[in-house]
């Protein structure tokens, strides 16, 4: 066998592709939903977390700071892991698909906690003034001024950390989600042959490069003279 | 035929501040200040950088919490904890050094965000309104433009007509002139001559000391957190009586 016929055979087999198909297919409209949960979820709870954080509770900041630095430290293998395995000897039992969820959303949400929480910080305090001298109140001037500049600034790395957080749900393979790499996986051990991962990278490509595009519009769009 | 002149003391006073302390850390920025203004006044405040001239005017909206004293707008105190302190904000507009304009709003936007979410009016009433305040400042034209397609002395009226258009009992300029360009300080200067004319409680922090001269009724002169002296344009310019006046004054003068 040539290298070209070699290579052909393991990464790009016909019938291995026909074969296997529809189970790819399966496994990227799970991990399109996955994804799409935890975009979703994961900005809405960081926003909230740094709304919450923005009252100056001193409690509750320190709550806060506490699980967000857990989340954002733990690697999320190891959080999906914990979820999966070890929660049910304490009565919480859930699917690889809510764990898979729930891990990563918070992992998001920690992240978008902190990058809110900077781009409030960073609105200028006169912004903040110019507000409440007209009457607005504190929740007022954070939802109508600061909060969509704060937005706005934060555009380029909130998209940027979606993107990576996301992706990681291929690691929910390891709690036995029928995702695009675990359907990839299973049908390259029956298939003996590689071309089911050639097919898991096209599905991947198929959902982020979209993704990618589509931040790279949101950014350009949020971007305002100033 | 007699005619009557008003008398600056019978008219109701608007601002009271009384014995205003204010402390940063170990810095005394107020040090027991009393400023009264009457209804119609335009009462200047000059002084050297660090007098606490900005510090007096921002606690009378609370802007800064005073340490000790009191402070009556329209009689009200509004250092009680119990008073609804937006509620009294909006009587009192004020117009910063580096206007602070809403940068993602257009101009109209600037000035509508408070007559739509604290006097709850209609879009359209408060777009109407707010046309009406850009007009006074000329400035229809430019309702929608973003600050930053604004010249700073455009966006200082924007910003003063955001204060204008929720109608306040008083007006506190901090320094509204200090971070334009030359050729763009006449035209803010304008807009607060017309304001005084219309009979606009105003109280002015600023170094625009030719402009105090034809405009203030009352000029204060502060120094290290007191009130050194006081009294009109012609009093504290001509015959200043006080060694810090006079030293500061020949140093403005003389730029």
């Amino acid at each position: 066998m040539s290298a070209l016929e070699r290579i052909k055979h393991n990464f790009f087999d016909l019938e291995v592709i026909e074969k296997y198909a529809p189970s790819i297919i399966d496994g990227l409209w799970v991990t399109l939903h996955l994804a799409l949960f935890i975009i979703v979820c994961g900005l809405v709870l960081g926003l909230l977390l740094a709304v919450v954080r923005s009252f100056q509770l001193r409690f509750i900041n320190w709550l806060i700071i506490f699980v967000v630095d857990i989340f954002r430290a733990l690697p999320p293998i190891v959080i999906m892991i914990v979820f999966y395995f070890a929660l049910p000897f304490v009565g919480i039992q859930m699917s690889g698909f809510v764990v898979a969820w729930l891990s990563l959303t918070l992992v998001l949400a920690s992240f978008v906690e902190e990058i809110f929480w900077a781009g409030i910080l960073s609105v200028d305090k006169g912004q903040w003034e110019a507000a409440r001298s007209t009457g607005l109140s504190f929740f007022q001037t954070l939802c109508n001024v600061v909060l969509p500049q704060a937005i706005r600034m934060t555009i380029p790395p909130l998209t940027n950390r979606t993107i990576v957080i996301t992706k990681s749900t291929a690691i929910a393979s390891v709690v036995a989600v029928p995702e695009i790499l675990s359907q990839a996986g299973a049908a390259q051990g029956f298939s003996a042959n590689t071309t089911p991962l050639t097919m898991a990278a096209i599905a991947y490509l198929l959902i982020f490069i979209p993704l990618v595009a589509m931040s790279r519009v949101i950014e350009s769009k949020f971007a305002w003279k100033r | 035929m007699l005619i009557s002149i008003v008398n600056p003391n019978d008219r109701p006073v608007v601002l009271d501040a009384k014995g205003i302390v204010k402390t940063f850390g170990q810095v005394k920025a107020l040090n027991g200040v009393d400023l009264a203004v009457t209804r119609q006044e335009l009462v200047f405040v000059i002084g050297p950088s660090g007098s606490g001239k900005s510090t007096l005017l921002r606690c009378c909206n609370r802007l800064e919490e005073p340490t000790a004293g009191a402070v009556y707008v329209d009689g009200i105190d509004i250092l009680n904890r119990g008073i609804n302190i937006n509620a009294v904000r909006r009587h009192i507009g004020m117009v910063f050094q580096s206007f602070n304009l809403y940068p993602h709003m257009t101009a109209l936007g600037n000035v509508t965000l408070a007559l739509r979410r604290v006097l709850k009016l209609s879009t359209r009433d408060a777009n109407s309104r707010g046309m009406e305040a850009l007009d006074g400042v000329g400035l229809t034209d430019k309702a929608g433009a973003y600050p930053g397609e604004l010249s700073g002395g455009q966006q200082q009226r924007v910003a003063i007509a955001r204060a204008l258009s929720l109608e306040p009992k008083i007006m506190l300029f901090d320094e509204p002139t200090s971070a334009l360009d030359p050729e763009l300080v006449g035209s803010v200067l304008e807009v607060m001559r017309r304001m005084r004319n219309t009979g606009m409680t105003m109280v002015v922090v600023s170094h625009e000391m030719r402009f105090a001269r034809e405009a203030a009724d009352r000029v204060i002169f502060m120094d290290e957190g007191h009130i050194v002296e006081e009294g009109t344009p012609s009093d504290i310019f001509e015959a200043p009586q006080h060694q810090r006046t006079r030293t500061f004054l020949s140093a403005v003068t003389q730029k």
